[in-house]
């Protein structure tokens, strides 16, 4: 099927980008499109211009340091997934990023794109609210806990773009996902982690937007073991309702995704605290 | 209307099109390359798969203009009906094909599962055909025929079809 029509814009700087989105509403910006474009198709959206990122030098690179791992809005989820580096520092992330979609789609699809949409059955989210990352935009620095606000909705405001996405380096993660046999989207998923700021446990798929799990969190910063987690129910409230599954059944699938992204944490080596020569 | 330029299957291609002319319009109706197929409208099927710089993509998700100076690689630069790519000689042995309309995503899939080193078992190669639906064969046909390859002639997908 053909696209609605729009005029298509490749800057090749930043301010270039951000001025023809700041002097058009109704203009995109196009990051991987491997979203944007089939909604395009079903003409769920219509904009006037498509502000193609894809040489804008601000928006790439991976960064592994010793304290965090940050990752360019236009990184692929299939550079994620293999960059080595990335794999040792977080292979939670690089499980989570290899396990997105299908390969055509991981070798074009980008984190900046996939935060910024914010679909409940994203597999991101739950990474970055998860780890306790941070996105920095065009404008500020925004903390994952505010910057997933609903369903399909960030705090990035119009014309603010996602430049990059700093992880700190955790002790141990995991990630688990209940994919759609039909779709592979996420209908829950769990994301576990021991870091610097204590446990996270974020919870993808199961509601309109990701969200941090207090009671998981609680018992696993009493006691980071799958004992901890006996007799937890995640209650249904709030949870999504669909074909893909009932609110009960995803309430029962969060406690199975948390249990197994536990597991997968607890089986990495913890790194050896560093030593004085 | 946008001048898009791009080097299919090492030729230089120049077009005129619509800004909104999808990558594989472009080759279909441009480039007059139609062993690239359309099978679906929502990314799922594959069979618009082409390489784009070396790397397979969905020809469908992805805009002409997006493509703008890369080199792509469509099912018409693997091999030639008196030439066969490995892969194409593969395919025809192992009987991966029925219908034929989901071919030549399959191949340059095929070949892109082989270039990346994703072979080591069958299930490794299920798993990276995800994003390619065949409704015929049951898959059994083109799993052998990428494991086949991969066993007796990796190097063919490493060069050739960048």
């Amino acid at each position: 099927m053909s696209l609605p029509d729009f005029i298509y814009r490749r800057p090749k700087t930043l301010a270039e980008a951000l001025a023809i989105l700041a002097d058009d509403a109704d203009a995109r910006a196009l990051a991987g499109g491997q979203t944007l474009l089939p909604a395009l198709k079903q003409r769920l959206a219509r904009p006037s211009q498509l502000v193609d990122l894809q040489d804008i030098p601000d928006l790439r690179g991976v960064t592994v340091g010793a304290d965090a791992v940050t990752i360019g809005a236009m990184t692929p989820h299939h550079v994620t997934a293999t960059d080595p580096a990335v794999g040792r520092a977080i292979p939670a992330l690089a499980h989570l990023a290899g396990g997105i979609a299908h390969p055509q789609v991981r070798h074009r699809g980008t984190m900046g794109g996939s935060i910024a949409n914010n679909d409940p059955a994203a597999d991101y989210p739950a990474a970055l609210v998860g780890l306790g990352a941070t996105v920095q935009t065009t404008r500020r620095r925004i903390a994952a806990d505010d910057f997933f606000t609903g369903l399909f909705l960030t705090a990035l405001e119009p014309g603010e773009l996602v430049l990059s996405i700093r992880f700190p380096r955790p002790r141990r993660a995991g990630y688990h996902k209940f994919p759609s046999l039909a779709s592979g989207y996420v209908t829950t998923g769990a994301f576990v982690s021991e870091g610097p700021a204590g446990i996270r446990v974020a919870v993808n798929g199961a509601g309109p937007c990701v969200f941090r799990q207090a009671d998981a969190e609680a018992r696993l910063t009493r006691d980071f073991t799958p004992a901890a987690l006996t007799g937890f129910a995640q209650p249904t409230e709030g949870l999504n309702s669909d074909l893909h599954a009932h609110a009960r059944y995803r309430a029962q699938l969060v406690a199975v995704a948390i249990a197994r992204a536990l597991d997968m944490a607890l089986a990495q080596p913890v790194p050896e605290p560093e030593t004085l020569p | 209307m946008i001048e898009i330029t791009m080097t299919v299957n090492g030729a230089q291609e120049r077009h005129r099109v619509e800004d909104r002319t999808l990558l594989v319009q472009y080759l279909r109706d441009h480039c007059r390359l139609t062993g690239t197929n359309i099978g679906c409208d929502t990314t799922q099927c594959g069979c618009c798969t082409v390489h784009v710089n070396g790397v397979a993509m969905k020809s469908c998700t992805m805009l002409a203009a997006q493509a703008e100076g890369a080199e792509v690689t469509t099912i018409e630069g693997l091999g030639q009906p008196d030439n066969l790519h490995p892969m194409q000689e593969a395919f025809r042995r192992h009987h991966a094909l029925q219908c034929g309309y989901c071919t030549s995503g399959m191949i340059m899939q095929g070949v892109d599962i082989v270039r990346r080193g994703r072979t080591d078992s069958e299930a490794v190669i299920r798993h990276e055909l995800e994003g390619n639906i065949c409704r015929c064969t049951g898959y059994q046909g083109i799993v052998d025929a990428i494991t086949d390859v991969a066993q007796n002639a990796p190097q063919s997908c490493c060069r050739g079809s960048r």
